[in-house]
């Protein structure tokens, strides 16, 4: 006789019956990222903590990324994919590349990620993304975009856990909303930096997913700097 | 000297069997402009996508922004297009500044309502063939074509979690056209339409101010009030209200308009006219 139809051998019951196959692929781990256009110049900046839930991951998880001499990606949301959107970013880029023999430029590549995320509209990428860069003209640019490829130039954009905090200061103190007799005169990389660096000092103080250490990328027409400024760790 | 004919023959069609494509020339115009769509390895694809993507599932990640009221209608003048410009995520106001109407080409124009990506996507999409269309009969394509072409782009996707809301207008040879295109399948012509969880608020206005023989000025100023009175009670709409006229030589933008300064701009207006009606009596 055969092991397997021996009745010793035949499943319980319960196991016959319907599992409950949940599939769960995505994971919210926080974090807050900024990005403001200057005249000639763009900051992107993100909070290095990677939380899930109230545990934290790590301190130091970077999730922004320098695509170009010209333009950086951030990436909120599922830290694995942010991380797989890079990689596929980084491919296609390469094929450009081949293809065309020069790199890509800011404007070329915030359309190629709205088309990569709308590959993915049926099983989307829980990316929250914000690309950031100097376009070919020199000016400072920042893309904001849905999960689904949803996106627009704009001056000034926050995504991620805080966003809700900080958006509404960004509005005042960059946009100059809701201001009597305002200044419209551009903002200087020093008061980009003293304003992003204000954002994230205060957002840290309020929501749990932001903090430990503050990764900014200040891009130039002569490229990209990346500096580190040290947030509250509780 | 027949086997030398073979043997490049040959090695100019090696490239046949190469199915996968490993060595071949990556084509850009494949490979990014139209890609395929990637489906989750769940056991149920859809329902898996309705649950992270829908406002009331207790999984709601996946935050698509969504666009709002838009409106469109003919007249003796050629179309009006106005729309507003917020985007909603959830509860969260994602945007105040999006633009819900795609410029097509020069003489074509497409509104957003509802996904703002699928909105963008297949409309950028549409724009792509009629260029082609226009190549291809050296001859600009009709607003019925174009718009069947867009309905026929997304039918297929039918029931799979996309929501586009759109009408596409413009000006070909039979005059100015208008039609509403949806997700659903739906291709409707028409003289008037508005789309968009503030819709029923412009179609109050729109219909109470509404004639045949509105000149271009009133009609826009017609447009303009629908989207503001839309903007003011439907809290998913908002920002401000983005203006175009299409006539025979195409269309022409006439103009970002802030909802909140149109709101004190309409109040003085009240307020004038009362002051009138008490000289009067």
């Amino acid at each position: 006789m055969n092991f397997l139809d021996s009745p010793l051998s035949k499943p319980a019951p319960y196991v016959v019956a319907p599992i409950e196959h949940r599939f769960d692929p995505y994971e919210d781990n926080g974090g807050t990222s900024v990005a403001i256009a200057g005249e000639d110049f763009c900051v992107v900046a993100s909070d290095t903590r990677q939380s899930n839930g109230y545990m934290i991951n790590s301190r130091y998880a970077p999730k922004a990324y320098k695509m170009s001499s010209t333009a950086v990606l951030s990436c909120n949301g599922f830290h694995a994919d942010g991380v797989t959107l890079k990689k596929v970013l980084e491919q296609r880029m390469k094929m450009y590349k081949y293809s065309h023999d020069k790199d890509m430029s800011v404007t070329a590549l915030a359309q190629m990620l709205s088309n990569t995320l709308y590959q993915r509209r049926f099983f989307p990428y829980y990316a929250f993304c914000l690309l950031g860069g100097v376009d070919a003209d020199g000016k400072g640019a920042v893309y904001c975009y849905d999960s689904v490829g949803s996106f627009e130039r704009e001056n000034y954009r926050t995504s991620g856990s805080a966003s809700a905090l900080i958006q509404p200061f960004l509005d005042n103190q960059v946009g100059r909303k809701n201001q009597q007799n305002a200044s419209t005169a551009p903002l200087t990389l020093e008061a980009v930096l003293r304003i992003t660096k204000d954002a994230f000092t205060s957002a840290t103080e309020r929501d749990i997913h932001t903090g430990d250490n503050l990764q900014i990328f200040v891009i130039t027409r002569d490229g990209v700097e990346e500096q580190n400024f040290p947030l509250k760790k509780d | 000297m027949n086997s030398l004919v073979q043997k490049y023959s040959k090695s100019s069609t090696a490239h046949d069997d190469d199915v996968l494509g490993v060595h071949g020339k990556w084509d850009a115009s494949l490979d990014l402009a139209f890609p395929t769509f990637d489906i989750p390895g769940a056991q149920n694809p859809l329902s898996f996508l309705r649950n992270v993507t829908d406002e009331a599932s207790s999984d709601y990640k996946i935050k698509i922004q969504h666009g709002t009221t838009t409106l469109a209608f003919k007249f003796q003048g050629g179309i009006i297009v106005a729309v507003d410009s917020r985007a909603t995520m959830g509860n969260y106001i994602g945007s105040q500044t999006v633009k819900k109407v795609i410029e097509i080409n020069p003489y074509l124009l497409g509104t957003m309502a509802g996904g703002a990506a699928d909105c963008s996507y297949w409309e950028r999409e549409l724009g792509r063939r009629c260029r082609l269309y226009e190549l291809t009969n050296k001859e600009r394509i009709s607003v019925a074509a174009a718009s069947k072409l867009l309905a026929n782009l997304v039918l297929p996707y039918k029931g799979m979690g996309l929501s586009m809301g759109t009408m596409v207008t413009g000006w070909d040879k039979s005059g100015p056209n208008l039609y509403y295109v949806d997700s659903d399948g739906s291709r409707i012509k028409g003289d008037l339409f508005s789309v968009g969880s503030g819709s029923t608020f412009a179609y109050g206005v729109l219909d109470s101010g509404y004639r045949n023989d509105l000149t271009v000025e009133e009609a826009l100023e017609l447009g303009k009030r629908s989207i503001f009175h839309a903007a003011h009670r439907d809290a998913m709409s908002g920002g401000s209200v983005n203006l175009y006229h299409i006539h025979e030589e195409g269309w022409t933008y006439h103009g970002n308009h802030d909802v909140a300064a149109l709101f004190w701009e309409y109040q003085d207006l009240k307020a004038e006219e009362r002051a009138a009606a008490v000289g009067k009596q």
